[in-house]
């Protein structure tokens, strides 16, 4: 061992390496972020026949970059009635909560900050503290629109947690592990092999449930990050904006990148649990002669491009969507998704036991 | 070293909080507060390896639980000036309930301290390195306590259940979506073409 490596394995050199992991793995996602969220727009507008942004930088490149300026160059408006404290507090959580989520979070092989072996359960830990950066939020703002905007956002992200969490149990089922980096190495070689499929050729008559749970998934989604059309928190004609109605500035600048590095996990969370995560869906032995980073960077891009799929097809289903009423979100959540993910858990159960066997 | 140090920290902001949940003015800072004390509760477990129960005290206790909790103060239309008047009164038997479980858990762990405690029942076997923690406590709760498990499951599936025929109440006079209905709505049931001449216009009558 040469002094290098063993430089990086003493405590501070450990520490650095964290620390330098977490800077990239944060810049980088603040970075697709603004890019990503001008495709948003892009596509929005594209569906509706308009150009979307396209002033700022070549073909509007640098709209989002413009935005942050913007905002952060604002003046912050505190309501004189507000719990000052809890006011801040609540888009630094959201904010945070939004980040702490992709520590787990493989990018490609040996790739992660964190090779938790709970992953999966980390992160549903953290998803279900997000309610409380908008209830918050909500509260600290004293007023009506933003308290109720609050309410309807925490009683719906609640809900949509509970069948997520049971879809999760099938993917966890199939895989037989909670560590993220694993159920995505089960997922390798053809594309027969994806959860989505029901992973593996003898699990595939579970591809009756797996691949309608895909579906579910995205849906819950979508419900879960307050997406269109299930973004009822900030149904403009009836709360005005929701939660956030009362925030201004860099404080409202961190709620919506809050929102939308969610949206970006989500996609992440379908591609590795669904989609075979860095796996391209046909054997890598090819890769088998190049250097190790080199093959890392060809897992990281077909990761990329799976996930920017996963976010084009949540932006197209903002512009095709009209928004749901709350009642029939509510249905939507506990009457058809709980019962169907229910029956897809006790399904696949059933398969590991009594077909496969253990 | 770096271990006691994470140990006394949130060992600190746990009891620190958990004090402010009882002396917080404001009933939804006490919660906000409770929250941080779960928290760091579960920061502590996973200081002694028990990852599996760190995620679940976040997940449920966090997530879900003192989620119900800000719900229902955050609804409540509290008035701090009366809730603070009973605080002098309560305080003496306060104390006492606080110092008898104060007392019982330093003898708790005391005794397990000096391994008296487990040594006749059925002592946890500590697992192998490579079982993840996961894996022993589903054996021990669904293989050694099925049993018990199940019963739990019972038990807990009655509360629910009654919790539902308490308060279901049917009121009349609701308007509620039918979906069966709409979807088996004809258009003979639903529209009627009425042919009408040019220039006569209609009368409400004649409609009916």
């Amino acid at each position: 061992m040469d002094a290098a490596t063993s430089f990086w394995a003493t405590p501070v050199g450990w520490t650095l390496a964290t620390l330098g992991g977490i800077l990239l793995v944060v810049v980088g996602i603040l970075i697709s972020l603004a890019f990503l969220l001008l495709a948003d727009r892009k596509i929005w507008a594209a569906v509706q026949l308009r150009k979307g942004p396209n002033v700022v930088g070549p073909f509007g490149l640098l709209q989002s970059f413009a935005d942050f300026f913007k905002f952060v160059l604002k003046e912050i408006v505190i309501p004189a009635g507000s719990d000052k404290v809890v006011f801040i507090l609540a888009p630094l959580i959201s904010f945070v909560l939004a980040f702490i989520a992709w520590a787990v979070i493989p990018f490609a092989p040996g790739w992660v900050v964190s090779d938790l072996n709970v992953g999966i359960l980390y992160i549903l830990a953290i998803s279900s503290l997000g309610v409380y950066g908008i209830i918050m939020g909500g509260w600290a703002s004293n007023s009506k629109y933003p308290f109720l905007g609050s309410l309807r956002s925490a009683a719906q992200m609640v809900s949509y947690e509970v069948s997520m969490g049971l879809i999760i149990i099938n993917v966890i089922l199939l895989a037989g592990t909670m560590n993220l980096t694993e159920i995505v190495t089960q997922q390798q070689g053809w594309i027969w092999n994806w959860n989505a499929f029901g992973g593996g050729l003898e699990t595939l008559p579970t591809i009756i449930v797996m691949l309608p749970m895909t579906i579910v998934f995205f849906i819950s989604a979508l419900a879960e990050t307050n997406r269109p059309p299930f973004d009822l928190p900030e149904a403009e004609s009836e709360l005005v904006a929701g939660y956030q109605v009362e925030y201004s500035s860099t404080p409202y600048l961190l709620f919506m990148i809050g929102e939308y590095a969610n949206i970006v996990f989500m996609c992440a969370m379908i591609t590795l649990l669904f989609c075979g995560g860095w796996n391209p869906g046909f054997p890598t032995d090819f890769l088998n002669s190049v250097p190790a980073f080199v093959a890392n960077l060809f897992y990281l891009a077909v990761f990329a491009v799976k996930v920017v799929f996963w976010f084009f097809m949540i932006a197209l289903v903002k512009a095709f969507v009209p928004r749901y009423r709350y009642d029939q979100l509510m249905r939507l959540g506990w009457k058809i998704f709980l019962p169907a993910s229910l029956v897809a858990v006790v399904f696949v159960a059933a398969w590991r036991v009594f077909a496969v066997g253990g | 070293m770096l271990q006691g140090l994470a140990f006394y920290l949130l060992a600190t902001v746990a009891v620190v909080s958990a004090l402010l949940v009882v002396t917080a003015r404001n009933p939804v800072h006490s919660v906000l507060w409770l929250i941080l004390t779960f928290f760091s509760a579960a920061g502590l477990f996973v200081l002694l390896s028990a990852e599996f129960l760190a995620m679940l005290l976040v997940v449920v206790y966090v997530g879900a639980v003192a989620v119900l909790f800000l719900f229902v103060v955050m609804m409540l239309d509290v008035d701090f000036v009366k809730l603070r008047e009973g605080y002098a009164r309560y305080l003496p038997l306060a104390g006492i309930v606080a110092g008898v479980l104060l007392a019982e858990m330093i003898m708790v762990s005391i005794s397990v301290v000096q391994g008296g405690a487990a040594k006749d029942a059925l002592a946890p076997v500590p697992a192998g390195p490579d079982v993840t923690n996961i894996e022993t406590i589903g054996r021990v709760l669904y293989t050694d306590y099925v049993y018990f498990f199940q019963a739990a499951g019972v038990v807990l599936l009655i509360a629910m259940i009654g919790a539902i025929v308490l308060t279901l109440r049917h009121r009349p006079g609701v308007h509620r979506q039918d979906l069966a209905a709409q979807a088996n709505r004809e258009r003979a049931k639903a529209v009627e073409i009425k042919s009408v001449a040019t220039g006569q216009g209609v009368t409400p009558e004649e409609l009916l």
